[in-house]
């Protein structure tokens, strides 16, 4: 039995070790008052908003700078931040900003008309000394900046090539943050580790792959934030960001599972949801095959259970989506549209007028993506529902850039329908790149169902150049109205965004804008 | 020995040649580039183009692959564009904390493998055998990222003796402890696999040995049934068993990418996945000729200290 008696030392060592482990590891796992702990989707990539893309950094930089202008609180209209009042030419060229007094960068510096002017000629000049501390994606948000002058150190003069009604919304966009000249001179290309901005909190540390640590900035010019400090932590799978947010490890999770949603009903938890600027839609083949006649299009609008997909498949995370334009644009939103009804007997006639019984389509599903929501299942419940009304569909389903290369160079002699999302920042941008007849994808743009109306063409024209935001509204409205009868897409979800708190987070709401504002919220 | 080593190093080098032509053809070849990733929906062919000419993805395939080798030659890995950081320093820093998780791992494994093994044998047929070779299977048949979730679940979750996720407190002191309770779950969930396999042919190893003359001899002259064991038959029988561990030690290391992921241990594995994912071309690059390079190095090692064991191993 020598033997045995080892082993059952052995485990009496190992036991104790553990026990002494164990005791010496604080057991409450509560996070400290007055800081805030957010669980994040991913590690930012950097925290220069010129460089980024990813909503998951935007999360952390709209705490970090301010822009010349934001969204008002729950909208996505425009309203002053760094700028205090802006001027708009006649021809809609000419954009004269009077900026803020007394506003200062964490760093110390003073913000001023040379420090816009810096900001956009770093992004847009290839002369400009710090242009090598890109690249900057995004930048075409303002390709069409010819100049940016200082008129007094108060005062900032763009000038565009030419009306652009989306350039106040843009600015907006974290594209648009203001960062200090005077830290892009200090850190060069290491600026994106070392930010510096105005807003409302400044840079703390970084560790890499564990948090971004952001504290208050007592001297913003909107006063003080509530929380001593906010820590992004960056918790890539969602099972583990529930674990977490179940174990009080965090404050705050954003983009909730849906089968998670049920962990997070009761008490000490408060669920928050918003519907965003996002749309997921099919693209059908409006060039050749059944798709080319417009009842088989409303056809499919009828037949896909809209309803059970928001329901059912994405457990409520989504609102049926009545047209091309979310309804988060309130102020370009039709309100009139009522959403295409299920009503498979009408879609069956509809099919039958066209002559289009049994017609087999090709259907491009991709495994995941960028607002892409749940696409395989979404897929499948569309093709049982496309089936029911007798359309024979096939689904292809690619991974998510291979999907991309599919799709962005049009449907044509491929495929009949495509799945597709988009999240943008004004009522311009999605209808403009996507519906138009000059966006079709030979002439560059994303209109890969080929649609094309002549009246939709000019009143996005129309609406582009005009700066009366209710002249624009009117056109918008009726750009929707038309497309939806003409039904280019099955308007399928507009996708709320989600976000759990703690008992112990106050103040806090979801923004249209899907940006975390976390300047008024309360922790105690 | 010294020659040994030498030849068996030198073997390496179109070993390591090999994967980083393999490598840097996937990652050409994978659907997607860098700037479709980026840009996403907003992925036009003109701003494709003219973000690739910034990141310098513009200049031909083989060129870019010399550019790039001859640029690790010199100890230049490049720059993630996804990171904004040296790949280098990114890999070295993450391949600290995969070896802390992967190796706690493999020690926990190899020594209650090799236990459980031994005891195994020992008592070969009676209830701890049978007991033991029950445990192992099911340990060998749930897969790490499941057992992983439900740890969590239980220990972190429900028992709250474990924090859920990462390497290190957000606050609090960063010492043994701390590391300790981060390491607990993570490094238990990645052991079970491999103690598993451990067991089972360290178990079959030793029958052999025991069934061998010089142990009848070693119990005839009279010693005692724990010396008979551990000293001669586990001495006789590591021959076979280090060659498992260096297997094992390999095992450990890529299963660690899962767990990294579950655990969200900020190591190497997770690094790869992300940076594949986000077509960061030379941090995948980087990641995987470097750990290739360590690995190789490993088995060269694993290798050596064979032959210093069993001096009958020819060179």
């Amino acid at each position: 039995m020598a033997l045995l008696d080892y082993t059952r030392r052995a485990m009496l060592a190992a036991g104790t070790a553990t026990a002494i482990a164990l005791s010496a590891i604080s057991l409450s796992a509560q996070t400290p008052d007055d800081v805030l702990v957010v669980g994040q989707i991913a590690e930012p990539k950097a925290l220069d908003p010129a460089a980024v893309t990813a909503v998951n950094d935007f999360r952390i930089l709209m705490n970090l700078y301010d822009g010349l202008v934001r969204y008002k609180d729950g909208t996505l209209e425009v309203e002053p931040a760094l700028a205090t009042s802006w001027d708009i030419s006649d021809d809609g060229t000419v954009y004269t900003f009077s900026l803020r007094q007394d506003v200062k960068f964490h760093d110390g510096s003073d913000f001023n008309a040379d420090a816009v002017k810096f900001n956009f000629d770093r992004m847009l000049d290839e002369a400009h000394p710090y242009h090598n501390t890109g690249p900057f994606p995004l930048s075409f948000f303002f390709s069409a900046i010819v100049s940016v002058e200082v008129v007094d150190s108060m005062t900032v003069k763009f000038t565009l090539n030419a009306p652009y009604a989306p350039f106040l919304s843009n600015l907006a966009y974290p594209t648009g943050l203001i960062v200090s000249p005077d830290a892009v001179a200090k850190h060069g290309t290491d600026f994106g580790r070392n930010p510096s901005g105005t807003g409302a909190f400044k840079f703390g540390e970084w560790r890499s792959n564990e948090a971004v640590v952001v504290e208050a900035n007592s001297g913003h010019w909107e006063g003080a934030p509530k929380l001593q400090a906010v820590v992004f932590r960056p918790i890539t799978d969602a099972n583990t960001r529930t674990a977490e947010m179940l174990a009080g490890g965090i404050d705050m999770m954003v983009e909730v599972p849906p089968v998670a949603l049920s962990k997070f009903q009761g008490d000490g938890y408060t669920l928050h949801e918003q519907a965003g600027p996002h749309v997921w839609f099919l693209i059908l083949n409006a060039k050749e095959g059944p798709f080319s006649d417009v009842r088989v299009r409303q056809a499919a609008n009828y037949a896909i259970n809209k309803e059970a997909i928001v329901n059912d498949v994405l457990e409520g995370t989504a609102a049926v989506a009545a047209g091309p334009t979310p309804p988060a644009f309130a102020w370009a939103y039709n309100n009139s549209l009522e959403p295409y009804p299920y009503n498979p007997d009408k879609a069956r006639q509809l099919i039958s007028e066209a002559g289009a019984d049994g017609a087999e389509l090709t259907f491009y599903v991709t495994e995941g993506g960028s607002g892409m929501l749940d696409p395989v299942a979404m897929g499948t419940a569309i093709q049982a529902d496309l089936q029911a009304v007798g359309l024979k569909v096939n689904i292809e389903t690619y991974e998510w850039n291979t999907f991309l290369g599919e799709v962005n160079p049009g449907l044509e002699g491929k495929a009949d329908m495509a799945e597709m999302a988009w999240m943008t920042n004004d009522p311009d941008t999605l209808p403009f790149l996507a519906l138009r007849t000059e966006a079709w994808p030979d002439k560059g743009g994303f209109n890969s169902g080929y649609y094309s109306n002549s009246k939709v063409d000019e009143l996005l024209e129309a609406a582009r150049a005009s700066t009366d935001q209710n002249e624009r509204a009117r056109l918008y409205k009726d750009m929707q109205t038309i497309v939806q009868e003409d039904a280019p897409w099955v308007f399928v979800a507009n996708w709320k965004q989600n976000a759990v708190t703690s008992d112990r987070v106050s103040s806090f709401s979801l923004q249209p804008s899907f940006f975390l504002l976390l300047n008024n919220v309360d922790k105690n | 020995m010294l020659g040994y080593i030498l030849k068996r190093l030198l073997s390496a080098i179109p070993v390591l040649l090999g994967i980083s032509i393999i490598v840097f053809l996937i990652m050409a070849m994978i659907p997607g580039d860098p700037a479709t990733a980026i840009l996403g929906s907003y992925a036009t062919p003109e701003n494709v183009e003219k973000l690739n000419r910034d990141l310098g993805l513009d200049k031909p395939l083989f060129k870019r692959y010399f550019i790039w080798l001859g640029n690790i030659l010199q100890g230049d890995f490049g720059r993630s564009y996804s990171l904004n950081k040296n790949v280098i320093d990114e890999v070295i820093e993450r391949f600290g904390a995969t070896l802390i998780l992967a190796g706690t791992s493999f020690i926990m494994c190899s020594l209650i493998g090799i236990c459980a093994g031994v005891l195994s044998s020992a008592k070969q047929f009676k209830l701890t055998d049978k007991l033991i070779t029950f445990i192992v299977l099911l340990g060998i048949s749930i897969p790490s990222f499941f057992l992983g979730m439900m740890m969590i679940l239980l220990f972190a979750v429900h028992l709250r003796w474990f924090p859920v996720s990462g390497m290190w407190p957000i606050y609090g002191a960063r010492d043994l402890t701390a590391l300790i309770s981060h390491l607990a779950l993570p490094a238990s969930a990645l052991a079970v696999v491999a103690t598993g396999v451990i067991a089972r042919l360290s178990r079959s190893a030793m029958l052999e040995i025991l069934r061998q003359d010089f142990i009848r001899t070693a119990r005839a002259k009279g010693l005692d049934e724990k010396t008979v064991i551990w000293r001669h038959a586990l001495r006789a029988a590591m021959v076979s068993i280090l060659p498992i561990l260096g297997i094992q030690a390999g095992f450990v290391l890529s299963g660690a990418v899962y767990i990294e992921m579950v655990f969200q241990w900020p190591g190497v594995g997770r690094m790869l996945v992300d940076a594949i994912l986000k077509r960061d071309i030379l941090l995948v690059q980087g990641g995987v000729v470097f750990v290739a390079a360590c690995y190789v190095i490993f088995n060269i090692a694993v290798d050596v200290a064979q032959h210093l064991l069993d001096p009958r191993i020819k060179a």
